[in-house]
């Protein structure tokens, strides 16, 4: 484990009051405007989420384990894969790194006191929570079986399930990640310490900057759609109706142009999060620097212009599809540029294999495998063939989980010491990381091959032959849920048993690294004054140095 | 831009309004300007896909839609119009007169847009009520005499018609509540040249509202007409 680099006997070194312990009581968390005490109040509820999203995956990958239908009917599997989809998406990989590490986050590494807008920041987290709360009134009362985009006429015609109360959870959500957004675009813009220009801001900040316009620009367009398919269900009326004329494909281009930009939501701040921890573990400055930031600005701005490639089969014209299959291919440049530049970062860098390494590593790895599977789906004739396969179920899982759920997991690695002041055990964090990633891939990499030789995604049975790589996957899943389980175990142990954390038991460059472990409520006790261009390990150390030298 | 530290401000004097966080009341106001900015910034995607709807059906069902909005009354319609754009300007007023610290200025023109803004809602509702007679509220009871071959088209006109006129008027209603509790705040005398934020992006959001009616109602009233 390294060592504090910084002064033993550094004033900051063991305050008496944190934000934890500070106050006292329930109330004193459900009515904080403490950004980091927000933070906690989404880890608790988004954790919650992601193992009830796992539930239903591992209710699916068991009954995938036959090729004959044993453990439920076509109607509980089409709720399965439902459900798992709503949840993960909406409650878990669309705030998870935003409202968690972002919460925390943020200010900190500009050298504010709080998000601009506290009482905001509480709202949101409790429009999460309706939101959450009404999918899981759905799950109680028999659940939800359009699939997770809700496609019409399906949905407003057909399903005879809750999808009214779903879609209403989902719009609340959308509002409070339409105002997470906000808040943080406008601390950005407003709130950064004296001398922190744009340019030497962390990665992690411009990322979570390209995520917010996604938030801002792309989920009003999410909740107008599906304030629409909750009318047309409800009233009968509608423009979706074919009925009256309406056109159930125009219901897809609305969806698809929050959901396509959503999947950046889900991305960006990841690729934020491994630009830190590469940083922090190479003890190099990122390479690039500049191009890694302007790329997440670019990813967020092309995100918006590919929306119809998943349309290509649903009757859109040659031409458009040409040119959102070309514009497909053009959004894969910026997640190259990420993907070289931290790949140059580590050549020559002092690298160590700490925890959040090994996750942001897996990242690089599997997200490039991710991305590339992406231009095959974005080359037309390809994607008419596999098209609703399992290939495209290993694309997105390899993108999302093996993206974005790694991201997070280095993240929480990486800052836990920051955020709970606690050492988790290094050697069980490797242990589950290397699980982690062999049973991803053996969960997923098979549904690529399956995809290929053609079975279809979401049915609850399928042909005898695709056994032994549906078995092999299920297999993986398994010993996935092993490796996420894990971090849970570990991470409650060391909130009373971890080793204390100094302020910076990574040696790493920034803001958040100059303040205690777990920091005091105001964060900063003067404003702090940045000196260093970002991730600048000379300049950085000299003016810690300096400031531990004049009290 | 970057906000300039003040790294001695303990001896500079604390307005009450000025919240933990900020270091200064400029960097407070301006906080709060650029969040109502891109507040409006959702607020146009929102309205955005309805009017993306609206042209993608206009184009598609041309004819029906013309004959849809000889149905519309022009008048209330017009008279509504130039209630908001009135309203618009005694909410400029609103900003103005709590600039220049003047209170009763203030309530005066806080209350008169309110009172405009009810009778936006008042006329809507007639307007409402003359559809419902018509037959024109899409739904099974949907009627067009003058062109019974194109009343499946024309209800889309509707349907778009009451959603969007619809959101509008609950864009309204929440107006009129946010000016409820701006006059409190102001009879209670918080508003001064200091500390106006509330006042300004409360008239943000309002005078956004208007200009949504500016688009709606040549679109649902107006282009048909000429044919």
């Amino acid at each position: 484990m390294t060592t504090a680099v910084l002064d033993p006997n550094h004033p900051l070194e063991s305050p008496r009051k944190n934000y934890l312990n500070r106050e006292y009581g329930v109330l004193s968390w459900l009515l904080t405007r403490d950004h980091k005490r927000i933070a906690i109040l989404y880890i608790v509820s988004i954790t919650l989420m992601f193992f009830v999203g796992g539930l239903f995956a591992v209710l699916m990958r068991l009954e995938l384990l036959t090729p004959q239908g044993d453990l439920m009917t076509s109607d509980t599997y089409n709720k399965m894969f439902t459900l798992h989809g709503v949840v993960m998406i909406f409650f878990f990989l669309i705030p998870g790194i935003p409202a968690v590490l972002g919460n925390f986050l943020l200010p900190i590494q500009i050298g504010a006191k709080d998000l601009a807008f506290p009482r905001l920041n509480l709202l949101s987290w409790y429009l999460f929570m309706i939101g959450a709360i009404g999918t899981f009134v759905v799950v109680m009362l028999g659940g939800l079986d359009t699939g997770w985009t809700f496609y019409t006429p399906y949905s407003t015609q057909y399903s005879n399930t809750h999808v009214t109360l779903v879609t209403l959870g989902a719009f609340i959500t959308g509002f409070s990640s339409i105002l997470t957004g906000l808040n943080f675009m406008v601390t950005v813009h407003r709130m950064r310490a004296p001398g922190l220009t744009w340019f030497r801001m962390p990665l992690f900040i411009w990322a979570l900057y390209g995520t917010s316009i996604i938030q801002i620009l792309a989920t009003p367009v999410l909740a107008i759609a599906l304030l629409l398919l909750a009318a047309e269900r409800v009233l009968r009326v509608g423009i979706f109706d074919p009925s009256i004329g309406g056109d159930p494909v125009l219901y897809q281009h609305l969806f698809w142009f929050y959901s396509h930009p959503a999947v950046y939501i889900m991305i960006l701040p990841a690729m934020g999060v491994v630009s830190e921890v590469i940083a922090a573990f190479s003890r190099k400055r990122v390479f690039g620097y500049t191009f890694v930031a302007y790329s997440s600005l670019g990813i967020a701005l092309l995100g918006f212009l590919v929306w119809a490639h998943h349309m290509f089969v649903a009757g859109i014209s040659v031409y458009s599809a040409l040119i959102f299959s070309f514009l497909s291919m053009f959004v894969a440049v910026p997640s190259a540029i990420k993907v070289f530049n931290w790949t140059f970062t580590l050549y020559k860098g002092s690298v160590s294999f700490q925890t959040p390494m090994l996750y942001a590593l897996g990242f690089i790895g599997l997200f490039a495998i991710g991305g590339v599977t992406g231009l095959f789906l974005a080359a037309l004739g390809l994607d008419i063939h596999v098209h609703d396969t399992y290939f495209i179920v290993a694309h997105f899982h390899y993108v999302m989980v093996g993206g974005v759920v790694m991201a997070y997991f280095a993240g929480i690695h990486f800052w836990w010491p920051k955020i709970t002041g606690r050492m988790y055990p290094e050697w069980w964090g490797r242990l589950a990381a290397l699980i982690v990633f062999l049973g991803f891939n053996l969960a997923f990499f098979p549904q690529f091959l399956l995809g290929y030789l053609g079975m279809p995604r979401r049915y609850h049975v399928y042909v005898p032959e695709f056994q032994v790589l549906n078995v092999m996957s299920s297999a993986g899943a398994s010993v996935l849920g092993v490796g996420y389980l894990l971090p849970l175990v570990y991470f409650i142990w060391s909130l009373k048993f971890g080793p204390k954390a100094g302020p910076n038991p990574w040696g790493a460059v920034g803001l958040e690294w100059t303040i205690a472990s777990p920091p005091p409520t105001e964060n900063f006790h003067e404003t702090p004054a940045v000196r260093w261009e970002a991730y600048d390990y000379n300049a950085f150390e000299e003016a810690q140095r300096d400031r531990a030298g004049t009290p | 831009m970057t906000v300039q530290a003040h790294p001695d401000s303990s001896h500079e004097e604390h307005h009450p309004r000025l919240q933990h966080h900020f270091e200064t009341m400029e960097q407070q106001h301006e906080a709060s300007q650029l969040g109502m900015w891109l507040f409006l910034v959702t607020e146009i995607l929102f309205f955005g896909a309805l009017f993306l709807a609206y042209a993608f059906y206009r184009w598609l069902y041309y004819d029906a839609f013309i004959a849809a909005s000889h149905h519309q009354n022009i008048l209330l319609g017009g008279i509504n119009t130039a209630v908001l754009i009135f309203s618009s300007l005694t909410v400029a007023m609103s900003v103005y007169y709590s600039q220049t610290n003047r209170r009763k200025g203030l309530i005066v023109m806080l209350i008169l847009t309110m009172v405009l803004g009810l009778a936006f809602l008042g006329i809507k509702a007639v307007e409402y009520h003359e559809h419902f007679e018509h037959h024109l509220f899409p739904g099974p009871n949907f009627q067009l005499p003058d062109a019974p071959g194109l009343a499946a088209q024309a209800q889309m006109f509707y349907v778009l018609y009451f959603f969007m006129t619809g959101l509008h008027a609950f864009h309204m209603i929440i107006g009129l509540g946010i000016y409820t509790w701006l006059l409190i705040r102001a009879m209670k005398g918080e508003f001064s040249s200091v500390y106006y934020a509330p006042i300004e992006i409360g008239g943000l959001y309002w005078h956004f509202v208007d200009i949504v009616w500016i688009f709606l109602f040549p679109m649902l009233y107006l282009i048909g007409r000429h044919y």
